[in-house]
């Protein structure tokens, strides 16, 4: 219900909205729980596990109960708290976790059932049959319990990400947070402000009080004005640091579209919804203010029953009461303020009850000392309470409880590095440890100083402590505005002994009940406790519920609270949308799209793209009547084979390696010798890891004296530049030399087949001098008059060279090649016909170099120079790596009519059984040789290189592939190499 | 998590990739138990460990990092070339 002319939100736009379809009215700037209120709604929700009523708790995003739906389709936001969503006009918003509504919910059947769903329910009560837990019990429970629901859409909302930098992080502008910034700001640091909230001044928006003379409201007003006039302030409002991380690294949430209608957000200036920052500070003053806490008693989690907090927070900001006869119940002073408030706002206040029989008296109402509120009464919103003191108990008519515990500092982000909370007996309370976090100070009620002197003070104090460790000089004097110092005087209650059910977490529906319970079955540990019954493991993370519930267990355990101890704090503070913390790397952003020189070509022919790693290559070149990819493939290996292929081998690591000391670098990395490669030559290497087997290989070509490029597989480019720069930096740092990956400066596109040099002669400006180009030379060759490298190279097992242009030529001279290729009865291959063409010539590549295989399995041990030393030389010669009994590299070939052999495929001998324990080796290639006729493949088989000749079984129960094969030698072509060194 | 490169300032962790400890290469003629306590035993101290971090993202350096592994303080980055980690190799 409003109060005329109360709040200070007076005068604002009225907005229109909806709650589960009823038509209702607000106003700007205010959140959709203070509209709810305003409008007498008290039933928003029904609780995790008993479908209780629930109503508005808390004015904060600590708020458990009142998480509501907005919107629906692919923008369906389940899970809002109603008491941080700000009022918009055309808001949808409707209750969730409830079937058919709110106020008749059928899974409400739950509350009676409530004796058998107590805490660690399912370990006991659904054990039996076991087959039932995953068929039936836990979509049970899965249904009947729960918070909101996706969509099941892809979200269509726009998330952003972004990067902050600053001197002082100040996080939460209540006074404390202010004071610190203006110290801060007026002394020329950049300072960050941010603040959780619409608008800046945290309790104090809440408050009924004076700084320096004058309503706080005006200060806070001047302190703005202010703030905003210095340059090298930041105010970020409706932003939460939801953790920390180190050496002064931040997370932050920005609510950026979560106030505006849908249609603004996409039409206008399309808004992200939210923004997730990462903020670098070389100083944080944390000021994120304290959380007020509940009592548990019976039945206190009625609708209409809030934090004493909270009801002034709607009475003095939003001109908003709760309830037409309002009780309070507290156990310390500051709650106090809320009857004051509310008689002087002219509400009706029923009762004032407070625990201490030294409670502080009052002259505008009765106040029942010693007394406690033991039970509530009302269905779907409180009708009444019963206060249980010395002289017995009574029944008080009242439909809003305002209740107390006392205040918790919001320590939160000062434990994310691991740090534990110290205990505060004369607060009751938890507070930061100093030095908790490095660079971070806490200041005011987050610190266990509640009042707001002492939240300016520290605040002050704590700015200017930052600016002489920024050096930004001495502050003579700080003005510090006047304001109340009253002393924080509380008792101790956390539960209100009695029967029934008196919860702790609200969210979960952990009771009382629950964590003895917890504690007699012998979950003693606040880490186990809290596993067992779920407390603080819903949305508000314990915020609520934390301490009360340790306190419970600390008192049935017989131990002390700060002995009990805390369960950890992790971020985030708030929950964050996946959507806001992945942004930018939803879809293609997630794994970016590299394109080779001539993917337009490709794309315009039809064909097909494969993936390798980032990179998009051709896969095969359809032409019309070829029904299926084989067909494709065939005719490319053929065209190699018989007249000229042309493929686009741009995505191979190139590294232009230049100096004096180049050679001995290829010495070491590479198992064989490169300073002995003549000028215009090129050689194929092997390089190991340190540990002795083989890490990549790939050609090398020497272009001058102390210039050579080197080629790497398309996979193992990244990793090959870094351990070029491992051994050049850190073994070798006397090297002289340089490294360039030039990966993407080159198109190059290998033409291989007889025809291959028919067509270079008429495509280049100067034909290839015959002898000068024999098999393994290089050199600069000019094409229309551009410079570019031949190599005379062979991956396919025919004459073959390759042809590198500049990138920016790649295009144009794609499409010349394939022409004059056509031309000549050939074409384009792709990666399927360059696949099968290195099988048939056993060719590895990563499917073979797999991470476990050493030279020898390769078959390439005479690669290992004997004469010099180099990466993974003492290793390799390790007894395991080079005894007889291991995996070698074989060719298979099927015998008898053989339809299909499959990679991943294990071998074992004919007349073995097929177990494990008799695995003789694997596949690792295979593919259909249109020119032998049958499937070729290539794998490592134990001692293979001893048993070409003998029959192998070769077994894949994936794929039910079951054949029997001969081993070969892995060349399955040409073995004397004639047609490529031609 | 911040990397202060000598060469480019202060930068967040994720431009940078992690080798290990920083080891120092045996001689090439060096027993097997050395090659094997080079490449695979590896000392997990509570305390300050020097490492190899690559600033891949950044200027290609390599550096060695030393790391209190108890509280993540950085407490010393060099350039990997002005150390002694290649004098076996």
């Amino acid at each position: 219900m409003r109060i005329a002319g109360k709040g200070q939100g007076a005068g604002a736009k009225p907005v229109n909205f909806t709650f589960n379809g009823r038509h209702l009215m607000g106003r700007a700037g205010e959140t959709l729980a203070a509209a709810l209120l305003a409008n007498d709604i008290h039933l928003v929700a029904r609780s995790f596990k008993y479908h209780r009523p629930r109503g508005i708790l808390t004015a904060g995003s600590e708020e458990p109960n009142a998480l509501v739906t907005l919107g629906a389709g692919p923008v369906q936001d389940p899970n809002q708290r109603a008491t941080t969503q700000e009022l918009y006009e055309g808001l949808e918003a409707r209750s969730q976790n409830c079937w058919p509504s709110v106020e008749h919910d059928v899974m409400a059947v739950n509350n009676l059932a409530a004796p058998f769903l107590g805490a660690g329910f399912y370990y006991k009560t659904f054990m039996w049959p076991a087959a039932f837990w995953e068929k039936l019990y836990e979509p049970m429970i899965r249904r009947a319990a729960g918070l909101g629901a996706l969509s099941g859409l892809a979200d269509t909302d726009r998330y952003e990400k972004a990067y902050g930098f600053c001197d002082l992080l100040v996080v939460g502008a209540g006074p404390a947070g202010v004071m610190a910034a203006l110290t801060a700001g007026r002394a020329g640091a950049d300072v960050l402000l941010l603040e959780e909230d619409i608008r800046l001044g945290g309790r104090l928006l809440a408050e009924e009080e004076e700084i320096d003379g004058k309503p706080a409201q005006i200060w806070l007003q001047e302190a703005e004005v202010e703030l905003q006039q210095l340059d090298n302030v930041r105010i970020m409002r409706r932003t939460a640091v939801t953790g920390v991380y180190d050496h002064g690294t931040y997370g932050a949430l920005e609510r950026v579209g979560h106030h505006l209608p849908r249609q603004h957000s996409l039409k206008g200036s399309q808004r992200p919804r939210e923004c997730f920052w990462r903020i670098v500070a070389k100083h944080c003053i944390l000021a994120a203010g304290a959380i007020e806490r509940p009592v548990a008693f019976r039945n206190n989690d009625r609708p209409g029953i809030m934090m004493a907090g909270a009801v002034r927070a709607y009475l003095n900001r939003w001109g908003v009461t709760p309830g037409e006869r309002v009780t309070l119940f507290a156990n310390n002073d500051d709650a106090h303020r809320t009857a004051r408030d509310l008689v002087a706002a002219g509400v009706h206040l029923a009762a004032v009850i407070d625990s201490r029989h030294d409670a502080p008296d009052s002259d505008l109402y009765p106040v029942m000392k010693g007394a406690q509120v033991c039970n509530t009464s009302g269905s779907k919103r409180l009708e009444s309470i019963t206060v249980r003191s010395v002289r017995g108990e009574e029944r008080i008519q009242s439909d809003c409880l305002a209740m107390s515990g006392g205040w918790n500092p919001s320590l939160h982000l000062t434990c994310h590095l691991n740090a534990r909370p110290s205990w505060r007996r004369e607060l009751l309370a938890f507070v930061p440890q100093t030095g908790a976090v490095p660079g971070m100070r806490a200041v005011g009620a987050c610190n266990g100083s509640f009042s707001t002197h002492a939240a300016l003070s520290e605040g002050a104090a704590a700015a200017v402590a930052v600016l002489a460790e920024l050096g930004l000089g001495a502050i003579a004097a700080v003005h510090l505005p006047e304001a109340e110092d009253q002393p924080y005087r509380i008792a101790p209650l956390w539960a209100v002994p009695g029967k029934g059910r008196a919860w702790l977490d609200f969210q979960n529906d952990v009771t009382v009940k629950d964590v003895t319970q917890a504690a007699d079955e012998n979950f003693r540990s606040v880490e186990h406790m809290k596993r067992y019954t779920t407390q603080g493991m819903a949305t508000d993370q314990g915020k609520n519920s934390n301490v009360a519930a340790l306190a419970v267990l600390a008192d049935v355990t017989g131990r002390s609270i700060p002995e009990t101890g805390t369960t950890t704090f992790r971020p985030p503070f708030v929950p964050v949308a996946i959507g806001a913390m992945g942004a930018g790397a939803a879809d293609q952003g997630f794994k970016p799209q590299r394109f080779v020189p001539s993917h337009v070509v490709a794309e315009e022919r039809g064909a097909s793209q494969v993936e390798v790693g980032l990179w998009y290559r051709a896969a095969y070149f359809p032409k019309p009547g070829e029904t299926n990819w084989r067909q494709a493939c065939d005719r490319e290996i053929m065209s190699v084979r018989q007249s000229v292929g042309v493929c686009d081998v741009s995505t191979l690591g190139k590294i232009d390696i230049q100096g004096p000391d180049a050679a001995k670098l290829l010495d070491f990395v590479y198992t064989n010798t490169f300073s002995t490669l003549r000028q215009g030559r090129v050689r194929y290497g092997l390089m190991l890891r340190e540990d002795g087997f083989v890490m990549d290989d790939g050609t090398c070509a020497r272009l001058g004296d102390t210039h050579y490029v080197m080629t790497t597989t398309t996979a193992a480019a990244g990793e090959v530049m870094a351990h070029l720069e491992f051994i050049t930096q850190v073994l070798h740092p006397e090297w002289d030399l340089r490294l360039t990956s030039v990966t993407e400066h080159w198109a190059q596109f290998a033409i291989a087949g007889p025809k291959s040099r028919a067509l270079l002669n008429d495509l280049l400006d100067q034909p290839l001098t015959p002898g000068d180009w024999p098999f393994m030379a290089c050199g600069a060759v000019t094409l229309g008059g551009i410079k570019g490298r031949l190599f005379r190279i062979s991956f396919s097992g025919e004459e073959a060279y390759e042809l590198a242009l500049p990138a920016c030529y790649g295009d144009s001279l794609f499409r010349t090649l394939l022409e004059r290729a056509e031309a000549l009865g050939g074409g384009a291959y792709g990666m399927e016909a360059l696949n099968v063409l290195r099988i048939e010539k056993g060719f590895v590549t990563h499917a073979e170099i797999n991470g476990t295989v050493t030279a020898q399995d390769l078959g390439m041990q005479g690669m290992m120079s004997q004469k010099k030393d180099f990466i993974g030389k003492a290793m390799a010669q390790r007894p395991g790596l080079m005894a007889p009994d291991r995996m070698q590299l074989v060719g298979l070939k099927p015998i008898g009519a053989v339809q299909e052999l499959s990679a991943g495929a294990h071998l074992f001998d004919p007349e073995a059984p097929v177990e494990r324990i008799q695995d003789q080796g694997y596949v690792t290639s295979v593919g259909f040789s249109p020119l032998l006729g049958h499937m070729i493949a290539l794998g490592f088989l134990k001692q293979g290189a001893a048993r070409i000749g003998d029959e192998i079984r070769l077994v894949d129960h994936m794929r039910g592939i079951d054949a029997l094969c001969q081993v070969v030698e892995p060349v399955f072509f040409d073995p004397e190499g004639e047609r490529m060194r031609g | 998590m911040r990397i202060h490169c000598p060469l480019c300032g202060a930068r967040d962790r994720r431009e940078f990739s992690y080798k290990g400890a920083a080891l120092v290469r045996p001689l090439a003629a060096a027993e097997p138990e050395a090659w094997h306590a080079y490449v695979n035993l590896r000392e997990n101290p509570a305390g300050p460990l020097a490492e190899l971090w690559y600033h891949e993202m950044g200027c290609g350096s390599w550096l060695q990092v030393t790391r209190d592994t108890v509280n993540h303080s950085v407490l010393e980055v060099v350039l990997a070339r002005d150390t002694a980690l290649g004098a076996g190799a």
